[in-house]
Order: C-alpha cells, then structure tokens, then sequence
C-alpha cells in the first residue's frame, strides 16, 4: 500500500527539526532512515501529520568517544557503525548484535538511534543497550535530559519520549575487557524463523567480573529484561536459576511462537550465552 | 529547510543511470514509484512495498537501497542506480548479469533486479565474498520460485572474477526516458 498524505521538512540543523517537532508535537514523526517507520507508514498501521527528516543533518551523523561511552549519533546508520573500525575492540557486544540486524540492505539506511526509538521488544539494538546499561540522550526546545536505557524503554513500541523531543544520540559504555586487555566477554544469540527477522527470542550477555554477568533478553516482555547472575555456580546451579526466571518472565504469544517455546528457548539459549560470556 | 505541504507536487530531479531527470512528485511518493510511473524506469520491480522482498533495491549514491521504502523527495539530487544500469549500451551483459543467465538464475525473473542491485553494491565493496557472505546478503531477498540454489552459483561465479567486475558506469540505451506525471 501507499502512505496517506503527510507533510515533508527536512531540516539543516537540530534546533531547526526541534522547532518543526515543537511546532507538530505528536503528529510529527522523526524519518532517520525510515527502515522501520516507513513500512508502517505504507501499511497503513500508523498516519503522520509530517515527517521531520533528520537524515542529513551532518552534527548527527557522527560517532565519538567520550568519558568512557561511545556516542553514536542519531542520523548514523547501522552499516556506518558496523564498518566503524574500533567497534569490535570498544563495543564487542554491538559488534556482535549488529549483523542480526533486519539485512545488509537494510543496515545502509536504517539507524542505530532510529532502532532504539522504535522500541520493538524483540529488536537486537535496545537489548544490548540495556545489557551495557547504556543511555539516550533526547532533546527538545525546553532543554535536554539523559535517560538510562530502562528509563527510556517503557514497553512495547513505548519510550518515554515526550511529543516534543527527539533522540539525538545514544551511548554505550566503553568495554572494560578491551581497555585492560582482557578476555571479549560479551556473546550475543538469537533465534528467528530467518536471518534478519525480528528474533523470537535474543539473548546477550557481558561478563562483569570473574563470578557475575549480566544477562538480558530480548522477546520475552515488553522491552528487554535484564539480570544480574552469579555464574561461577556448577552448570546445572545457572541452568535452575534460568529455568525460574523464565518461569517468572511471561513471554507472550504471536504466530511465531508460543510463550512456552519462549521460555523453552530462552532456558536453551541463556546458559550458552552465560558459557560464551565468561569464556 | 525544506518544506513540502502534503499533496504540493514539487518537481523532483535526480540523476539516473548517468542521465538527469526531472519530474514532479508528492511527499509521499515512494522512490519506487516515482522511477516506475514518472520517469518511466520500469525494471525496478515493486513487490511487497515494506522492505522485506527486496525487489525494489536500487542504489543511491552507490549504496543498496529499498526504493519502497525512500521518498522520491529524498532522492533529489542523488545518484540512482537501477538495473537498466547494468547492461552497456550495446546490450551485452555485464559479468554478474551473465552469471545469471549461465547458471539459470532467474526464472520468472521478479526478484532478479533487486538482487542484481544489491550484490553490484556488495560485490563493489567486498569482491572477495564467501558462499555464506553471499548467503547473509541474499537473505535480504525473496525469490518466489525458491530458485536460491543457481542464484547463489551466479554470485559466485562473478565474485570468482577480478575487482572492479561490475563497472555500472555506462548509462543504458533504452531506459529511462522522461515522461510527464500524470
């Protein structure tokens, strides 16, 4: 199908797209790369007064480290950071998560901002921001704010977004293990009916220390859930410890999968990850 | 700042295939569209019109795109590519078309220009790829005849060959021509 009518602003600068947002409020929706918003628009799903298109606004396209967090901007796409040659040495674990990621396609366009705005429960990007316990930085004409990434994920396609502000950039700490020359210790899995579906169920892991990491899942609630877990136990000591937090996770039902083989896979998935974490 | 008023139709001009074109668009014209209806450029295929088939694939600036999921207004003043692209002007195939035709890769042929499109760019930036690259790329489309086993013999084959395989630089004989909007 065709989107219905909306009105087009594309804007030079920030300040410009906020007074455009300031000007529309809830009507308005931010086009970065469009890899998820425009399929809603064409199937109807969604209607928008306008779209603010913030794909070439230069100051967003950047990547830059500070303060022990790598900030990417929110016109940078998912492709710009994959080929980003320090992210495998900074950002193991968004190295490993960025190839699951829709298609190789769909990556030229579609941001890694955009992913984390769009807040699909199952999506790989606002699960591993959650697992490195990242932030989003939203600005709008009344000022700025910095939200952690449970702050910012309230639920399914639900972000604590106020009409008025946008995403300008994410962060996600720094690895510790690349800064002291230490083991990845990050894994990332996912199960999809195929490559570059949205997962049924995604599970990542960073390992903390020598006893802990921290485990997150993707698919199995309204936003990603995370956990800190002891995992210098025997293997069938974790494997319990999984097996009741998916039992306390409901996991939901869609034509993919049943909430049962949710948990079911998660109790699969989840020790392995643990395993490849701490290897 | 640009700003359109939704169903103001502004003149929309592109460079396509190495020529520059004009015509005029809405908003919320999808690229696809606007290369199919308004200029005429009909082998970009449109099938699913949210992303997921891959047959609308085009490159702008070089870069494989969904052209169902781009607004002809962000094409203005960009490069697009399209199949037409591909062959020369004397129209000889080019390596990765020829590979198609030797090993019986297409058969109704809906999904061939997408994938045509998304392996020149691939291919461009990675000539050495492997089966299972060829195969993560390939994912992002959809062949409807389930012919995947000569489409990735095809690739193979071309990716088997020297860098620089697919030049796309000569613009094609036939297509697009201008065409007024309706």
């Amino acid at each position: 199908m065709k989107p219905r009518p909306f009105d087009y602003i594309r804007p030079d600068t920030v300040e410009e797209a906020l007074a455009a947002l300031a000007e529309y409020g809830d009507d308005a929706r931010i086009l970065a790369g469009g890899q998820s918003l425009v399929p809603m628009l064409n199937l109807r799903l969604i209607e928008a007064a306008a779209l603010i298109d913030i794909s070439q606004i230069a100051a967003l396209d950047v990547i830059r480290e500070s303060d022990g967090k790598i900030e990417i901007g929110a016109a940078v796409t998912q492709n710009k950071l994959l080929a980003w040659p320090a992210l495998a040495q900074k950002l193991p674990l968004v190295a490993a998560a960025l190839p699951y990621v829709g298609h190789f396609q769909t990556r030229n366009k579609g941001t890694v901002c955009g992913s984390i705005a769009h807040a699909d429960p199952s999506s790989e990007l606002p699960l591993a921001l959650a697992v490195l316990g990242g932030e989003v930085v939203l600005k709008s004409q009344r000022g700025g704010r910095v939200l952690a990434a449970a702050d910012f994920h309230k639920d399914m396609l639900t972000t604590a977004l106020a009409a008025d502000e946008m995403v300008t950039a994410v962060r996600f700490p720094k690895a510790n293990g690349a800064a002291n020359g230490q083991r990845r210790g990050v894994a990332f899995r996912e199960v999809a009916r195929r490559h570059g579906d949205f997962a049924i169920i995604a599970v990542a892991a960073v390992a903390e220390d020598k006893n802990t990491v921290r485990l997150g899942v993707g698919g199995m609630a309204g936003r990603p859930v995370v956990r800190r877990i002891a995992s210098n136990k025997a293997a069938d000591a974790i494997a319990a410890d999984l097996a009741s937090w998916a039992g306390e996770l409901e996991g939901y039902e869609d034509l993919h999968a049943s909430a049962a083989m949710r948990r079911d896979l998660f109790r699969n998935l989840g020790p392995r990850v643990i395993e490849e974490a701490m290897r | 700042m640009k700003r359109l008023k939704r169903g103001e139709r502004v003149r929309v001009s592109l460079n396509l295939n190495g020529r520059k074109l004009a015509a005029e668009a809405e908003p919320r014209t999808l690229l696809c569209d606007f290369l199919r209806y308004a200029l005429g450029a009909t082998g970009t295929h449109v099938g699913c019109e949210h992303g997921v088939c891959g047959a609308c694939t085009v490159l702008i600036d070089g870069v494989a795109t969904r052209s169902c999921l781009t607004l002809a207004v962000q094409a203005e003043g960009h490069e697009v590519k399209t199949v037409e692209s591909l062959a020369g002007a004397d129209g000889v195939l080019n390596p990765l078309q020829q590979a198609f035709r030797d090993n019986h890769a297409l058969q109704c042929g809906f999904c061939t220009p997408g994938i045509l499109m998304s392996f020149t760019d691939y291919l461009a930036r990675n000539p050495h790829a492997s089966e299972a690259d060829i195969r993560d790329v390939l994912s992002g489309h959809l062949c409807r005849c389930t012919g995947y086993a000569g489409i990735v013999a095809a690739i193979k084959q071309a990716a088997a060959g020297v860098n620089g395989l697919i030049e796309v630089t000569q613009p094609s004989r036939s297509f697009p021509r201008k065409r007024e909007s309706r």
